[in-house]
């Protein structure tokens, strides 16, 4: 009887992939005209513009009444693992990921929900990064990727699915955690895979056939300007995967995207700058070629992905005004460049965590020296480095407000690794492709150099003025930051990312705490602000899972005890007591 | 536990049937108000194979070996050294490689560190689970020695392969699957059906 009852279950979840529909009013097409300029009321994408800032124009919730910031509702999602993505918002409805590849539509005064999306995974699917960081809007449609290398457009009122393409192979390692880009008819996506031996790409798709459209890979192939920078074959299985949103420049038609380590991690095989690994890319959104990089990290040895896209911010340095592209780098750096046509030039950059691996930066060019005996390899026996292997901040997003001109950084500081000498190494499809035994890598977290005491502080966030490069105030944690963040012009900065569960907002202009509230788990989802009938909302994913609880086994080895943050996600949505 | 593989096993092949696809539409129509879906049932098993994951008196084969394939014996393992394999029907020569989820993880110690129970699973030392970790279904290929236990690099899960696969560390929700083993002579051969069915439910 159970059985039976099984196999009644299964045709149901197999005939219909999506629930019923209850209408919300409405639906309000995504235009590029409304990408480009987003109403203050509404979050139509991972970063709230296409500039990458995490800031909402709102000023209702502010530092003088935040404290009586209160649960407006909350909604179970029915998924553990990490609960990445950003509650996006278009005119009252609400659309969030989830791990599992699930898209759940919400009504966004009330959280009701209005549809659910499930892809249906492979059994034999392994989840190297279990987790969704969010859909993209256009037209009247819902865009997700997911992590068996699909792209999916669902309708924006049914949930029901309208193409479905095969975007990788996911016995090939390849799988999609990132939120498509959209922009100018174009659904724009890119694989991971920095630890699989992928080659990175990024490939667009016509957002009303799911036709596809281009595919730039993001390691250079012989007799391509960079494929020298190779030896060869190497860009084959190189790496610089792409997993987290471009940003986007309608002016120019440029998406900046950033791009991962180059694989596997050992130097011996690879050696050259293995272009355009540890990059930011600009790719033209017509053709998808490639019109400027600056690479971050030349022959990086310390899995450092430069994959969070830089902010687009126009700013004034020395007196000039300058189109600037900033992004916190995971080898440590703040790095502000130059956007000059399709150029990226150096400007400055600016160490904001404890660093005994990079030397110096050339002042014209910006190209790192390494400290060589950071380095590991061969004959090296076990090479100590800081940053870690996270580096000084991974994919969590950095925010700008345009109204204190700060720039914003979830940061990891006092954080360093060990790596010993590589093993042999050699791709396999459907296997991992790393070089290090696997025994030390999951033992690899160090403290400080020299330090066998944990130190006072790890997570922080940092506030940077890039025109006078000053670190203008940084709060710090005692324990490790993993926290999207999201900046207001109610002169707020919101962040979760603590193993303690809670979900915090800042004076943006003095960095002091001004509110908190503990979440059911922890919080690494993106922040979002929106506004329906005139009331302002804060709304954030509470679900902690993989880079989080990775790095929390680390540091529990170092600790000598387990550190309990317990998982499922919810959406949690916050506005002012009445 | 193993009634419940028959059964997620059974659903796989019932699928494939066009026949019983269309009475299932049947039923969903009706019932999809009342019953809701569940998206995790609809997972069991779904690798698309219909053959059995093993069959007792398989051989195992090394699953990287190439040229001839060469059923293993307990000597081809270094004691502390993790080995993939494949079940293997010798008799067909016919190694089991078309799901992931039939890949065993081998790994040998020294005999009198296994208690009883781990002995009567055990053949020459040997043990053999399941190479899927049972949280997001990574690859299990590591023996952490300073530990002693089993552990997934991919969210650093940790199984005990003396208490027969149970978890001792990190978010795997259940124990690894033992593959039961015996000896003829001196190879390796499957003694019995995996505890449990193998892999993760990814919903």
């Amino acid at each position: 009887m159970k059985c039976l009852l099984k196999r009644i279950v299964v045709g149901v979840a197999a005939a219909l992939p999506a629930t019923a529909v209850l209408a919300a009013g409405e639906y309000v097409p995504v235009t590029d005209a409304r990408l480009a300029n987003p109403e203050p009321a509404n979050w139509l994408q991972y970063r709230g513009n296409y500039a990458g800032w995490g800031y909402s124009p709102l000023a209702q919730i502010t530092d003088g009444n935040v404290g009586k910031l209160q649960l407006a509702w909350a909604f179970a999602t029915g998924q553990v693992e990490g609960h990445q993505s950003p509650p996006i918002v278009n005119n009252g409805y609400m659309f969030v990921t989830t791990p599992g590849a699930q898209v759940i539509a919400l009504e966004a005064k009330t959280g009701k929900e209005l549809w659910r999306y499930k892809k249906q995974l492979p059994g034999e699917l392994l989840q190297l990064h279990p987790t969704n960081r969010g859909v993209a809007l256009y037209g009247d449609r819902v865009y997700v990727a997911t992590v068996d290398a699909f792209l999916v457009a669902l309708d924006a009122k049914t949930g029901k699915e309208i193409w479905t393409k095969q975007v990788g192979d996911w016995k090939a390692l390849q799988y999609i955690t990132l939120a498509p880009l959209a922009a100018k008819g174009k659904i724009m996506v890119g694989s991971s895979g920095g630890e699989t031996g992928v080659r990175g790409f990024v490939a667009a798709f016509d957002a009303a056939s799911g036709d596809e459209l281009w595919r730039t890979y993001t390691t250079a192939a012989p007799g391509e300007p960079g494929g020298d920078s190779w030896p060869e074959g190497a860009y084959k299985n190189g790496g610089g995967s792409i997993w987290i949103t471009g940003s986007y420049d309608p002016d120019t038609n440029l998406a900046y995207w950033g791009t991962g380590n180059p694989a596997p991690w050992p130097t011996e095989g690879r050696k050259g700058d293995n272009l355009y690994t540890g990059s930011t890319i600009a790719l033209d959104v017509d053709s998808g070629a490639l019109k400027g990089y600056f690479q971050y990290n030349p022959n990086d040895a310390w899995d450092w992905d430069e994959v969070s896209a830089p902010l687009l911010i126009d700013t004034e340095i020395n007196g000039r005004k300058v189109k600037s592209a900033v992004h916190a780098g995971r080898n440590g750096y703040l790095w502000v460049l130059e956007r000059d046509g399709a150029k990226l030039n150096f400007v400055n950059a600016y160490s904001y965590v404890n660093n005994n691996t990079i030397e110096s930066i050339d002042p014209k060019t910006g190209r790192p020296t390494y400290f060589e005996e950071r380095r590991p390899g061969m004959n090296k026996g076990d090479v100590h480095f800081c940053p870690a292997l996270w580096g000084g901040k991974d994919w969590t997003p950095e925010a700008y407000n345009p109204k204190t001109g700060l720039f914003y950084v979830p940061a990891n500081n006092n954080l360093c690794a060990e790596l010993p000498e590589p093993e042999p190494t050699k791709y396999k499809k459907g296997d991992l492709y790393i070089g290090y035994p696997i025994e030390a890598i999951l033992t690899g977290l160090r403290w400080g150099k020299d330090a066998t005491d944990a130190p006072k502080t790890i997570g922080e966030i940092q506030a940077w003025d890039i025109k006078t490069g000053k670190q203008v105030w940084a709060h710090k944690f005692p324990t490790f930051n993993w926290g999207p963040l999201l900046t207001t012009a109610g002169n707020l900065v919101f962040a979760g990312g603590t193993n303690d569960r809670k979900f915090r907002a800042f004076d943006a202009t003095t960095g002091k705490q001004l509110w908190e509230a503990a979440t059911p788990s922890g919080v690494t989802g993106v922040p979002t602000s929106f506004e329906v009938d005139g009331e302002q909302y804060v709304a954030v994913q509470s679900g902690w899972g993989v880079d989080a609880q990775r790095m929390q086994g680390g540091i529990d080895l170092l600790l000598g005890h387990p550190t309990h943050v317990p998982q499922g996600g919810t959406v949690m949505v916050y506005k002012l007591a009445n | 536990m193993k009634k419940h593989t028959t059964c997620a096993v059974a659903a796989d092949q019932q699928l494939g049937s066009p026949a019983r696809r269309r009475v299932f539409r049947i039923a969903a129509a009706g019932l999809a108000a009342g019953v809701g879906l569940n998206g995790r049932l609809a997972q069991a098993g779904s690798d698309g194979v219909a053959g059995p994951r093993v069959a007792i008196g398989d051989r195992l084969v090394e699953e990287d070996a190439e040229g001839l394939t060469v059923p293993l014996k307990v000597s081809d393992l270094t004691v502390g050294r993790p080995m993939l394999a494949f079940p293997y029907d010798a008799a067909s020569k016919y190694a089991r490689t078309d799901s992931r989820l039939n890949k065993v993880v081998l790994l040998r110690l020294p005999e009198e560190e296994l208690d009883d129970d781990s002995k009567a699973l055990s053949a020459g030392g040997v043990l053999a689970f399941s190479a899927v970790c049972t949280h997001q279904g990574c690859d299990l290929k590591t023996w952490m020695k300073g530990e002693r236990v089993l552990a997934c690099f991919c969210h650093s899960s940790k199984f005990d392969p003396l208490k027969q696969g149970k978890v001792v560390g990190g978010p795997a929700p259940r124990a690894l699957p033992v593959l039961p083993l015996q000896l003829d002579g001196d190879e390796i051969v499957v003694a019995g059906e995996f505890s449990a069915a193998p892999g993760a439910a990814h919903q």
